[in-house]
């Protein structure tokens, strides 16, 4: 196990590495001017854009940016923005509410999307199977911006049943809807692997003992074949936690909710670099840091996969 | 929405050691032990699943989806639609009309047609979709085959070049790198899509690599493929006559699926403004202006006409997909 994790650290250094690189050599690449609009109505003077290029080193190449900020990233500073903001700060005021609403979206995945496919997939091809099938697909063709867009008409505008934006800070009761429609998608996917993979557990042989030995169907489904089932549904949940911060940037947009999927936003239409790169770093090492914790967990749930 | 690719786990998981240990055998096709029917005629294992699919409903509603739009893209004059963007095409007066008495969709609030727009903006799309699965098969399709085939140090610098992109949710990078190609609205129409082709095909890729090696590492240790190899056949020949055609089956699939996605990807992307530009014409676009809280509240019509024609054409490749997976998968008959 130690072995396993060591080696799966080992490999995670060149991945963050990598992404770290292509990242920063995007936002190295980035048209446009940082100073522009920072003088009023007219251009700035050589002397201030001198002075605002060598504070934030832009006036060195590339590799010798990117090997000064790799080193301030490991002294775990992720630098200050255009604004004087330390990155960390802008991070820090917002993760709290991104946070909530990936919370929203992953407890409404997991509980309505792990119901529908076990009831789906207890009765392979009766009307609840149909059904589920038939709406995931539904929700697995309409993109995450018209979901938004008609739930925001619907039951915000329409029907009032929730607000139609959010505040700053947001209240849980502004971050459900968003909730619902950035977790919509994954809730999709959710539900058809655990039918899927609760129909093919439902006929191994282990489920056939159990109930042979006389246990109830609601025991030998409820205890063998759905922990058994639930395993792949576990590693998607985890793997989606990327996908989910992806989709909040336009759940946050639709909504207009004050949080990283709207700082990244913001951070590129004000060609704020440093925001938008430490902000993306951040993410992948918590998608790295996740995919580990789901393996390892994995190995821990089911002992068929030993990690050593 | 459009982490599609990243969500196909009935054939990969998370990663690729958890991927060796889990992934659900594709269906490989097997020379030496093909199913023999009752008249002792042998079928391949796509005779077999075309045998269970053409008795499916389904399937023939997701080819007949698929043969419209993709007419749809080739030849919208078919259709009775005339370029949206031609002289006259929008008048004012008609501004807001909805749809009815003879008038397909209504007008928006410029007075332009609804309908030439709807039909126009399937162009876009089904070629930012084929364009971009097919680059990112062929991509993840090669490196995957040589990542399988050589393993070693060329297979760990591939898999963790592949996890690098892999580490990057695909609408996050994929906004980040759009903006950092600039195009101005005078740019050539080949010059727009090609960047959202090659932007999506940049975080696609990897997807297809994982895939198309471990069905690779499946194929590999086959007695055919030994046998090939014993017989002094060359490694391309190896790899070209035996084990890519047997490994396809999978990648096609998930490329069909992926197809889909890439689809609703280009319409978000140019939803939040930086997919294709005006004067492209596309559903994203067209959902984008439509989207504005005041046209929300007085001209429901247009939005809903080009998000229903964006649905379709995403539920059509994804359902064709879904249905050969099925078809081929023998734990599912």
């Amino acid at each position: 196990m130690g072995k396993y994790i060591i080696r799966r650290l080992l490999q995670m250094i060149p991945v963050f590495l990598g992404a770290t690189l292509f990242i920063y050599w995007l936002n190295f690449a980035l048209p446009g001017d940082p100073t522009a609009g920072r003088c009023g109505e007219r251009p700035c003077s050589p002397a201030y854009i001198e002075g605002f290029n060598a504070k934030y080193g832009l006036d060195k190449p590339f590799l010798v940016q990117y090997v000064r900020y790799l080193t301030m990233l490991l002294h775990g500073d992720l630098g200050t923005n255009y604004y004087n903001n330390t990155v960390i700060h802008e991070l820090a005021i917002r993760y709290p509410t991104t946070i909530r609403l990936a919370l929203v979206a992953l407890a409404f995945m997991t509980l309505v999307g792990v119901t529908a496919g076990i009831l789906a997939g207890i009765r392979k091809g009766g009307v609840i199977d149909n059904l589920v099938t038939i709406l995931t697909l539904l929700v697995i063709s309409m993109p995450v911006f018209v979901i938004g867009g008609l739930s925001q008409r619907f039951f915000g505008l329409q029907w009032k049943i929730f607000p139609v934006t959010a505040g700053n800070p947001a209240t849980w009761n502004q971050l459900i809807l968003p909730g619902l429609v950035l977790g919509s998608l994954s809730l999709a996917y959710v539900a058809r692997l655990t039918r899927t993979s609760l129909v093919e557990n439902l006929r191994a042989d282990y489920v056939r003992t159990a109930k042979a030995k006389g246990l109830s169907t609601a025991r030998s489904i409820g205890l063998h074949a759905l922990r058994n089932s639930l395993l792949p549904v576990i590693t998607y949940i985890g793997a989606s936690i990327g996908g989910l911060m992806g989709g909040a940037i336009v759940t946050e947009r639709i909504f207009n909710i004050n949080g990283i999927g709207g700082l990244i936003w913001r951070s590129i239409n004000q060609r704020d670099g440093m925001t938008l790169v430490g902000t993306v770093v951040v993410l992948v090492m918590i998608y790295l840091v996740v995919n580990l914790l789901v393996d390892l967990l994995y190995g821990v749930l089911d002992p068929r996969i030993s990690h050593d | 929405m459009t982490e599609r690719p990243d969500s196909m786990s009935g054939f990969i998981g998370p990663s690729a050691d958890a991927n060796e240990a889990t992934l659900t055998a594709p269906p490989v096709a097997d020379p030496f032990d093909e199913v023999e029917d009752n008249l002792g005629k042998p079928r391949s294992l796509w005779g077999d699943a075309w045998e269970i699919m053409r008795r499916r409903p389904l399937f023939w509603v997701a080819v007949a989806l698929v043969v419209l739009f993709a007419t749809m893209s080739i030849a919208p004059q078919l259709f009775g639609a005339q370029d949206p963007r031609g002289q006259g095409m929008c008048l004012l007066e008609r501004a807001r009309w909805k749809p009815g008495g003879g008038i397909l969709f209504g007008f928006d609030d410029q007075g332009c047609p609804i309908y030439d727009q709807v039909i126009y903006g399937a162009r876009s799309s089904i070629l930012v979709g084929l364009l971009t699965a097919s680059l990112a098969a062929f991509v993840g399709g090669s490196l995957g085959t040589v990542a399988g085939y050589l393993g070693g140090w060329v297979d760990a610098v591939l898999s963790r070049l592949a996890d690098v992109f892999f580490a990057i949710p695909l609408l996050l990078g994929g906004i980040v790198l759009m903006y950092s190609i600039p195009t101005t609205p005078d740019s050539p129409y080949w010059l727009v899509v090609g960047k959202v082709v090659v932007t999506l095909a940049v975080f696609g890729w990897p997807n297809i690599f994982r895939l198309m090696r471990s069905s690779v590492l499946q194929v590999k240790p086959n007695e055919y493929v030994m046998a090939a190899r014993a017989l002094g056949g060359s490694p391309l020949h190896v790899v070209g006559s035996h084990i890519v055609p047997n490994s396809l089956a999978p990648v096609i699939v998930v490329s069909t699926i992926d197809l889909g996605g890439y689809i609703a990807t280009e319409a978000t992307l140019s939803f939040l403004g930086i997919g294709l530009q005006s004067p492209a014409v596309s559903w994203g676009l067209q959902i984008s202006r439509a989207s504005s809280i005041p046209l929300i509240r007085s001209t429901p019509h247009m939005l809903f006409f080009p998000a229903a024609a964006l649905c379709l054409a995403v539920l059509a490749f994804i359902l064709l997909g879904e249905m050969v997976r099925d078809a081929l998968d023998p734990k599912l008959r």
